[in-house]
């Protein structure tokens, strides 16, 4: 096996960041919503985390009353335009639609939500104002989901807010780790706009616990939120891993969403992993002119914890799947200098396969790229202290990991306490 | 197979289903496109006296995602020239012998007028005129129209004008612009009118533009009442047929008219005495192929009923609508939910609790879901439940036997029979 050089992507023929679920037309969302019987105590309000009252936003869109329609959303979940994109409704408010039970197509309550919210970026509408000021401080680490969500709620009710982000850019993964063809970068950083044009004051490329203390910002601030995410990707733990060539599925879909032009594809792609992550990984791979782009999974297809649809997605996009397939080394080639291997990280890539562990015995998969897709770790350089009165945690680090929407729902949970505490309205 | 044939008036028509006077009676090559599709006869557009009409002539409403479920317009009758009018209604009667050709005429209320008219008419070898004494937009303010159909005295005077020379059968068309159709249908018939037909467009003012502020249609900025028709109008042209065909004064055949968009439709109103029926505006909607549905569907179920003719069930609900005070005190009827059917949109819970009687409870079963479970002894069976609820069959209104004899508001008050005992719940006012 001759090793296959990283390259840029090929031009595909089609584009590879189209949009998965593209938005409604006026008159495809009048007619959606029209469809909606507006059920009584509705159960795709009571499966949203943040339970947006779904049959109003909706009657509100068949009325016309676009504005009305993006507040009820916006109100009830700050990130209402990321989750338009990136929830799984199919197991939330789409999946609890009344019309399952009638054998019919749910409201397709994603896209109705994001012809709403659409509408609010569209025009720029100032839809929520700050409240009056309290004189009250809120810290919050952390310019994610569930900091900007609790942002926008502390802000609604009158608190200073800083947030400090250890990016360039606000929105954490929303703006850089879902695949594009989901949600989009710009609409990520649109939708953290318009929470801080609330008067939050972002400070970016600050970390805390490096360029500024926790117990400083405890004594400078009556509350702090944190909501720092997860750390690193986890580590496969087999030889050949330090390759270049072997990237992680995160900084494979940070570099493609923000940084376009250094995005390299290999030609023969493997993705170890099957959460949702793993999936935007490999079907990416394969929408940017992969020939080849597998997932390697452990175990069975019965046990793959991504959702049905995004491996039906997958499949779709002509992605094979390897299953009970463990992997024990990345082969790759080595230069050497008089018979003594050498640091490889300036080689385009040094990759030329997987070798794994099957029901049938080892084999060698051939591949020039394989990307890591195994769940991130908890961060190791911050420690939240724990039972501090002023201090509230939400969001990913606090959950291990979930939806967007449940990060917005702690977030606002936390705003709710943050504000309880300071004897807010 | 059924008959759909009728004998209207002395009309013979291959089916009840007609054109009505309107936008697509209106050339020659509209009606034998419409009689090529199926429909047993048409009303041409109305004839009369030289008008112009105006840019914009439609509005309509939609409703929940259905469009035109009510429609509108301020055309007034043909713009086009008399002659050549009554040159294509002659072509198509010749090429077309057995289908209906019915003329719709209006003239300015002059004996002279309305006999030259009608002669020049039944030159044209059509089978029978239509009387418009009901346009209730334009004409109107000239005198015309519904400015005749709503003073009894003149539709008596002009149908009467027009009999003096008319050797074919006579329709009057009435409009619903009134306070009680009924006076004006027993006018026609006494003018001498072989028939009526009903109804014409209601008054309406379909909607405003909220940003010019104009009504629709707007002509330059400004619009005018117009005439209104489309399913959203088949509930008060059923009440008004209902009410000709039940008065003995009138008497004569009835042609029907008023949103009949289906087969269904078409026999309800049949149903309610009318012997044969009009259509404009779901031909304007959906064109002239959908009376192959009407015809066919009208036919199927006929054929399931064992009607061979439409006289065999025409008439067959005039006789069940009665007054208020003839209807049984002592009919009670309860909700039943079929729990298998029911998705959980509690939309009858809502309803009940805030538009009707507060008798649907709703018990929890875990995991925030709900079950809704009818309160009999505080459910007036109104039916709103079964109404709103979105799948079909599953809350029926169920008789609840409490072995009364029937007693009426009328027996009732007149000191006769005996109410059955209500549930205490109802807090009914206490009588003597």
């Amino acid at each position: 096996m001759t090793a296959l050089p990283a390259h840029d992507a090929r031009l595909p023929t089609h584009d590879p960041f189209a949009e998965i679920h593209p938005p409604l037309t006026t008159d495809a969302a009048l007619a959606e919503s029209h469809r909606c019987l507006y059920c009584y105590d509705a159960p795709c309000t009571r499966a949203c985390p943040t339970h947006i009252d779904v049959p109003a936003f909706i009657k509100k869109i068949a009325s016309g009353n676009l504005t009305g329609s993006a507040r009820t959303i916006l109100d009830a979940n700050p990130m209402g335009h990321s989750c338009a994109r990136a929830c799984p409704v199919e197991v939330m408010c789409e999946g609890a639609c009344v019309m399952n039970d009638r054998d019919e197509k749910p409201i397709n309550i994603a896209l109705l939500q994001r012809h709403a919210t659409d509408y609010a970026l569209a025009k720029d509408l100032h839809l929520f104002a700050p409240g009056p000021a309290t004189g009250r401080k809120v810290a919050i680490i952390g310019a994610g989901p569930a900091g900007l969500s609790c942002a926008q709620d502390l802000r609604r009710r009158g608190h200073a807010v800083t947030i400090f982000e250890s990016r360039r850019e606000p929105g954490g993964l929303n703006t850089c780790g879902i695949a594009e063809y989901k949600l989009r970068a710009p609409t990520a950083l649109a939708e953290a706009r318009m929470v801080l044009e609330l008067g939050a004051t972002l400070k970016t490329g600050v970390s805390v616990g490096r360029d500024v203390m926790l117990d400083a910002l405890l004594k400078d601030f009556d509350a702090v939120f944190v909501a720092i995410g997860l750390g690193a990707t986890k580590s496969l733990g087999i030889p050949g891993e330090q390759l270049e060539g072997v990237v992680d599925a995160l900084t494979f879909i940070e570099v493609l969403k923000l940084r376009r032009a250094q995005v390299k594809v290999g030609r023969h792609v493997v993705v170890i992993g099957a959460g949702n992550t793993a999936i935007d990984a490999v079907t990416q791979a394969k929408r940017l002119g992969a020939e080849s782009s597998t997932i390697v999974y452990r175990r069975g297809e019965e046990d793959m914890p991504c959702y049905d649809y995004e491996y039906e997605l997958g499949k779709a996009d002509g992605c094979a799947f390897r299953f009970h397939c463990t992997p024990l080394e990345v082969l790759g080639r080595q230069s050497t200098v008089d018979g003594q291997p050498q640091a490889v990280s300036r080689q385009p890539s040094t990759v030329t396969g997987l070798r794994v562990r099957t029901p049938a015995g080892e084999e060698v998969i051939p591949c020039d790229m394989v990307i890591k897709a195994l769940g991130q770790v908890p961060r190791t350089d911050f420690t939240i202290p724990a039972d501090h009165p002023k201090l509230f945690i939400g969001g990913d680090c606090a959950n291990g990991g979930a939806e967007i929407v449940n990060a917005a729902a702690e977030g606002k949970e936390a705003a709710r306490k943050i504000n309880a505490m300071l004897g807010g309205n | 197979m059924a008959d759909l044939s009728v004998n209207f008036a002395g009309i013979r028509s291959p089916n009840p289903f007609w054109l009505a006077s309107g936008p697509p009676a209106n050339t020659y090559g509209q009606v034998a496109r419409a009689f090529d599709a199926g429909w047993g006869g048409a009303v041409w557009k109305t004839l009369g006296e030289p008008i112009i009409n105006v840019y914009s002539r439609y509005g309509s409403i939609d409703f929940g995602g259905q469009r035109m479920a009510g429609l509108n317009n301020i055309e007034l009758i043909t713009d086009r020239p008399l002659d050549d009018n009554l040159k294509e209604i002659a072509e198509v009667k010749r090429n077309y012998p057995k289908h209906a050709v019915i003329v719709s005429l209006m003239v300015e209320s002059k004996r002279e007028a309305w006999h030259e008219i009608m002669k020049r008419t039944e030159d044209t070898g059509a089978d029978g005129v239509e009387l418009n004494f009901g346009c209730p937009h334009g004409m109107s303010e000239r005198g015309m129209g519904a400015a005749v159909g709503q003073v009894p005295d003149y539709a008596c005077q002009i149908t009467q004008w027009v009999k003096e020379v008319a050797t074919i059968p006579v329709i009057v068309k009435l409009t619903p612009n009134v306070t009680d159709v009924t006076y004006v249908a027993r006018a026609a018939k006494q003018g001498g009118a072989d028939a009526i037909s009903l109804i014409n467009t209601i008054n309406s003012i379909v909607s405003v533009d909220l940003d010019s502020f104009a009504p629709d249609p707007s002509v330059r900025g400004d619009g005018s009442h117009g005439g209104y028709c489309g399913p959203a109008v088949k509930p008060i042209a059923l009440n008004m047929v209902s009410a000709c065909a039940a008065d003995p004064g009138v008497g004569i055949p009835i042609s029907g008219i008023g949103g009949i968009s289906t087969w269904r439709d078409a026999a309800e109103f049949i149903a309610l005495g009318a012997t044969s029926v009009q259509v404009c505006t779901a031909a304007m909607h959906y064109g002239f192929r959908i009376v192959e549905d009407m015809t066919d569907g009208l036919s199927n179920w006929m054929d399931e009923k064992g009607y061979r003719t439409i006289y065999d069930f025409a008439g067959k609900s005039v006789s069940h609508v009665r007054k208020w005070e003839d209807l049984d005190l002592n009919y009670f009827t309860v909700a039943k939910i079929d729990y298998e059917k029911c998705i959980e949109c509690e939309l009858c819970f809502s309803a009940c609790e805030d538009g009707a009687h507060q008798a649907i409870r709703r018990n929890e079963r875990g995991s925030g879901r709900h079950a809704v479970e009818i309160i009999d002894e505080a459910c007036v069976g109104c039916n709103l439940c079964s109404l709103v609820c979105p799948v079909q069959g599953c809350i029926t209104m169920t008789q609840i036997p409490n072995g009364a004899p029937k007693v009426t508001w009328k027996d009732f008050t007149a000191g006769k029979g005996k109410l059955a005992e209500r549930p205490e719940h109802f807090h009914t006012a206490k009588f003597g």
